[in-house]
């Protein structure tokens, strides 16, 4: 969650470039030409993430990742079980709780980020039908942004495409 | 700050040139413009010697001639001579013997000469020469600072290759781009802006949550981008050379894809607080939005027509990601691509007609070329993976996002797909190029 600030005195300087004649031989084709330099230096910018805070951690004893298909927002069967343990205790005991949903490298990343939040929000939906009060879900998506495994083939692939429930 | 500098003595400018040599010792080691990497050139480049510029006795870390060869062999379209094989070196027309750089094989020399012209100013004076019709085509003077030799150089490789391509040089321009890294699990993105070389990395924006989308306003001088510094996703506009920054949406779900108008005062966005990816249109001044999809697949990655009254976007309406046009007037949507099940993030080539994206062909992804007019594709790339095209202000080529093993680097490819050549990374992965318009 450290965020850190660099800032750094570079900078590009201002000029204008002087237009003055050439010597030149009246055989020779001639253009007289000069060109301004503008002040483009670069700056950085500065983070505050006064507004973060890391989330509480809670001991659960069911799954938290739920894994889906290339593209594609349908939950799988193997994740109900531990959604229902969630939503149970989402209902007995109301906290707030976030989803995540991620995608893998391939494809676009603006794409990828619709492509997790779509996958969190069929989280959502559905402890929401087995009761779950929506306003204790926030949703958020990373897109491709935060992998939770590393490598370009299908096991890794098939990691990242997820919604974890924090 | 400029003012300051520029009005201080050579004494003073030292930390400057200190702090230069720091950054490319710390960032970029391997020093972009000397290592990038041609991996395919032009069949027939034209034979150019840039002679050593005369440097009349005036000290300078770059070596000017090396970085004009260095941009016009990286346009594939020019073989420079190697220097060793030069007879002499000219330092204006007057000294060139044309019959010595014909033997030699030169279609073109470049010639110039550096004088100091004021305190800690200095100015150039170069001709391009045509040598078989021996004749001066083109003789310039550009002038800056001793901390803008770089510029200077690209200067001179701007005008060198408009004057012989008739193409507008975009050596000149920069590039943002964004990298990340993860050490024992802390991730830190940076955003950054370089040279359009590599060379010159300049930290913009540091942080350990994501960072995404960085975006050119029309006149270069501000980005925009997407920052999950808040915890969520929210786009933010920074000026480069303020550092000021302003946070533009703060909504729930998505804010993603920012895209600014040609006329700079509007940008097209994503967000989903309705439900789902809707592409809305901000006035920068009034700071309204108002929405322009309704759609409930994903709408998103929306980039401007030269017109300035039609977007380019990415839709799964159909069923899978494909390319469409909107109308922003009449909210009238257009299927623009066919081909294949994924065709997304468009890139618009000045032209407003030949179209960038990203196309998956047998379950890898490539760059392709589409035209708006014939609707007829090209693939750019053989590599996988790829995505993130951007296209240069003045067409010639178009940067993206590949994998060299497990890393992410910049590549570059000309829109003929003729001309390739790879920015190696110097730490972590490199992503999300953005090409500048032009500055100047």
């Amino acid at each position: 969650m450290k965020t850190s600030f660099i800032k750094s005195g570079l900078s590009t300087l201002l000029l204008a470039a002087l237009l003055t004649g050439c010597s030149s031989n009246p055989v020779v084709e001639e253009q007289q030409t000069s060109t301004d330099i503008e002040d483009t230096s670069v700056q950085t910018g500065q983070v505050d993430t006064s507004a973060i805070d890391d989330a509480a951690v809670e001991v659960m004893t069911a799954d938290t990742v739920f894994y889906f298909d290339f593209d594609k927002a349908l939950l799988k069967p193997e994740s109900r079980a531990a959604l229902l343990e969630h939503s149970a205790s989402l209902q007995n005991s109301p906290r707030n709780v976030r989803l995540e949903g991620h995608a893998d490298e391939r494809g676009t990343r603006e794409y990828n980020m619709a492509l997790g939040e779509r996958r969190a929000n069929a989280v959502k939906e559905f402890l929401v039908l087995q009761g779950v009060s929506p306003g204790l879900i926030e949703v958020i998506s990373y897109g491709e942004e935060r992998a939770a495994a590393y490598g370009s083939n299908d096991d890794a692939w098939g990691l990242n495409r997820r919604v974890e429930l924090k | 700050m400029t003012v300051r500098i520029a009005k201080s003595s050579i004494l003073s400018m030292l930390p400057v040139k200190l702090l230069v040599a720091v950054l490319l010792a710390v960032a970029s080691p391997s020093y972009g413009e000397l290592v990038i990497r041609v991996t395919q050139g032009n069949d027939q480049p034209t034979k150019i010697a840039i002679a050593p510029i005369a440097m009349g006795g005036i000290q300078s870390s770059e070596d000017i001639s090396a970085i004009v060869e260095a941009d016009l062999a990286r346009s594939g379209l020019f073989a420079p001579m190697e220097r060793r094989d030069m007879l002499a070196f000219p330092s204006s027309a007057s000294e060139v013997y044309y019959r010595d750089w014909r033997l030699l094989g030169a279609e073109y020399l470049v010639a110039g000469n550096m004088r100091a012209i004021s305190e800690g100013r200095y100015q150039i004076e170069f001709s391009l020469l045509n040598v078989s019709g021996q004749k001066t085509v083109l003789t310039h003077k550009v002038s800056g600072t001793s901390s803008q030799m770089r510029d200077l150089a690209h200067l001179i490789s701007d005008k060198v290759y408009e004057e012989i391509t008739g193409i507008r040089g975009a050596f000149s321009t920069r590039l943002a781009y964004v990298t990340a890294t993860r050490i024992n699990d802390v991730y830190t993105y940076r955003l950054n802006v370089a040279d359009a070389d590599g060379a010159r990395e300049k930290l913009v924006l540091e942080s350990g949550e994501p960072i995404m989308s960085p975006a050119w306003s029309a006149n270069g001088k501000e980005l925009a981008y997407v920052s999950f510094e808040t915890g969520r996703p929210a786009i933010f506009r920074q000026n480069l050379v303020t550092a000021q920054r302003e946070q533009l949406t703060n909504f729930t779900g998505l804010n993603g894809a920012p895209s600014w108008s040609p006329d700079g005062k509007k940008m097209a966005l994503v967000l989903s607080k309705d439900g789902n990816p809707e592409l809305y249109l901000l006035d920068l001044q009034t700071k309204k939005f108002s929405r322009l999809t309704r759609h409930f697949a994903i709408d998103t990655e929306p980039t401007w027509m030269p017109d300035g009254k039609h977007l380019l976007f990415t839709s799964d309406r159909g069923g899978t990601p494909q390319i469409y046009k909107l109308n922003i007037a009449s909210k009238a949507t257009e299927r623009l691509t066919f081909s294949g099940n994924y065709n997304a993030r468009p890139s618009l080539a000045p032209d407003g007609r030949t179209m960038a994206m990203v196309h998956r062909q047998r379950d890898t992804f490539h760059i392709a070329s589409f035209d708006l007019k014939t609707g007829r594709m090209i693939e750019l790339t053989e590599t996988r993976l790829d995505e993130s095209p951007t296209v240069a202000p003045n067409g010639a080529m178009l940067m993206y996002a590949t994998k060299q093993g497990d890393r992410g680097v910049l590549a570059a490819v000309s829109l003929d797909a003729g001309v390739r050549y790879v920015l190696p990374s110097s730490s972590g992965d490199v992503r999300e190029p953005a090409w500048s318009p032009f500055l100047r």
